[in-house]
């Protein structure tokens, strides 16, 4: 391959073969043959085998569960994302500070210490559970407490995605709109919102794909019961756990490829969001 | 451009915030640390020195040691290529190493044991050989690896690219070697990044359990890491214990956040050092 055709730009720097052979060959043997391994393992199924292992009525109820779970949680992280990045960006006070600091926690607490600490919180004799339970709301062990653990891993994302764009945002533009007669709620919808979507449909994506495959904080507080709050994640661990590896490596072959088609959806509208502010 | 809050509705949103921060994080954070110390300093002390427990640290300890230098080496490496060179298949490489990210740790666990297990021809040469992958330290090494291989690249990109190379190219112009202008001029540029790549990258490997529990095996005393051990004594219901487990982690946790702060104050003052020092000179 003639070096003009591989380079879009010539290199300047030295130390191209290192970087990028160490690259690809890191990438390619700890992520590409451990992912080809899965389609390799399956292909001595057969298509109906195949079939039978990911449409089995417990799974389906399982991709059921997770999704409207997911889609539950990530709308939540969508409201309270914007609500925390907007304080932030916005307002000065006191314990600003340690509020922008705490809201990696989700990122930092391993999952199984966030399972153990959400269920114990909301059980119904926690500290928060019993406020709940005197209503009669069940929280763990429920659907509830599987779209809080949810919510809690992936609660960075939105807030990190909104905080640069509101920065910014300068709030001149929001006091024109005023000022041209527009109450405030009709300026947030009109003039801030609109510039915010690209980021906050980014942010909420990726709390929905992360929401997707949690399995740490999950299982400690869902009850895990078949039907009800079995998510696809423990329906692999399940399959794996009866020595069903087939069963298994189908189930997580369908959970790979919904990650990987909704990664690369967002990466696209990063890149098309990208090009548009380009182009003004 | 942030101010005092002017009006009742920004102290109402102020409030709101504050009380989802409270009930959601710091309560959580309250509630591990109340229950290690809850029946005290001796049961506490009894359940750090207690013998599953020390290997559980060990072993995390280890997976730590090595994943992190591994996947530094690999991140500056693959961040210096795609933000130092325009070629073909760049984006494909951005990618793929945002696979790890996008994919359910369970499912990353199976891959990585179909493709080391005994049903592989991997696996069986492997065994053959008498070495197991596969439900042993050595396999939750290779699968925390994996789970956490994107960070320090991802963290580098954008600052590396926003630098740009002309610090570099100066330095090789004025007669230094690519191995020198990378240690005298890139290295002091990210290193604050770099810090806190390998920080968010040793939380995430220590608290690593889907994948982890895919591939684990679960030996008391061999194969159990501080996650799993934490799951294990919550199964047992040894509250206490699962939670001192816990706290060591939540431990861990805030020194990652305390290092983040850190390093964004002193990006922050660096900027504002930068801004100030060019207005000096338009004056």
């Amino acid at each position: 391959m003639s070096s003009a055709l591989f380079f879009r730009r010539q290199p300047v720097l030295p130390g191209f073969t290192l970087s990028f052979g160490l690259s690809v060959l890191f990438v390619s043997a700890v992520i590409l043959v451990p992912l080809t391994a899965l389609p390799l393992y399956l292909s001595g199924l057969g298509w109906a085998e195949y079939w039978q292992l990911i449409t089995d009525p417990r799974v389906l109820a399982s991709y059921q569960v997770t999704l409207k779970a997911a889609a539950l949680a990530a709308v939540a992280n969508a409201l309270i994302g914007l609500l925390l990045a907007w304080v932030l960006v916005r307002y000065r006070f006191p314990g600003r500070r340690l509020m922008d600091a705490l809201v990696d926690l989700p990122f930092a607490l391993p999952t199984a210490v966030a399972g153990i600490t959400l269920t114990t919180l909301f059980a119904s004799n926690g500290w928060l559970g019993q406020w709940f339970h005197r209503f009669d709301i069940q929280i763990t062990y429920a659907v509830p407490g599987l779209v809080l653990a949810m919510a809690f891993t992936s609660l960075p994302f939105v807030v990190r995605a909104l905080q640069p764009v509101l920065e910014d945002l300068s709030v001149d533009y929001e006091d024109a709109a005023r000022t041209l007669g527009a109450n405030r709620a009709k300026s947030f919808l009109y003039v801030v919102l609109p510039h915010l979507r690209p980021a906050l449909i980014t942010g909420t994506a990726l709390a929905f794909i992360r929401s997707l495959g949690e399995f740490g904080a999950v299982i400690f507080i869902a009850g895990n019961i078949p039907f009800e709050t079995e998510v696809t994640s423990l329906m692999i661990f399940v399959r794996l756990q009866e020595y069903d590896y087939e069963a298994a490596a189908a189930v997580a072959s369908v959970v790979l490829a919904t990650s990987l088609l909704l990664l690369i959806a967002v990466q696209r509208l990063q890149h098309h969001y990208l090009k548009r502010l380009q182009g003004n | 451009m942030a101010q005092p809050p002017r009006n009742p509705l920004a102290w109402l949103l102020i409030a709101l915030a504050m009380t989802l921060v409270v009930l959601l994080l710091v309560l959580p954070l309250v509630l591990i640390f109340s229950k290690a110390f809850g029946a005290g300093l001796d049961v506490l002390l009894a359940n750090l020195v207690d013998s599953d427990m020390q290997s559980a640290i060990r072993l995390t300890l280890w997976v730590a040691a090595i994943t992190v230098p591994v996947n530094l080496v690999f991140g500056v490496a693959l961040a210096w290529c795609v933000t130092r060179y325009d070629f073909r298949g760049r984006s494909l490489l951005l990618t793929v190493i945002d696979l790890p990210f996008a994919m359910s740790p369970v499912v990353a666990g199976l891959c990585y044991l179909v493709t080391y297990g005994i049903t592989s021809p991997l696996g069986q040469w492997l065994s053959a050989h008498d070495i197991q992958v596969m439900f042993s330290p050595i396999g939750i090494t290779l699968v925390t690896i994996f789970v956490t291989c994107p960070y320090v690249a991802r963290i580098l990109i954008p600052l590396m690219e926003s630098q740009g190379s002309d610090e570099e190219q100066a330095a090789l112009t004025l007669g230094a070697g690519g191995w020198q202008a990378f240690w005298h001029v890139t290295l002091p540029n990210i290193k604050w990044a770099l810090l806190y790549g390998v920080v968010i990258t040793n939380a995430r490997a220590v608290g690593e359990f889907g994948a982890v529990s895919v591939v684990s095996g679960a030996v008391r005393g061999q194969t159990l890491t501080l996650p799993l051990h934490v799951e294990l004594l919550h199964m047992d219901y040894n509250t206490v214990g699962a939670f001192t487990a816990a706290g060591l982690l939540a431990c861990m946790a805030l020194l990652t956040l305390v290092i983040k702060t850190l390093m964004e104050w002193h990006q922050q003052r660096s900027q504002r050092l930068a801004a100030a020092s060019s207005d000096g000179d338009t004056a």
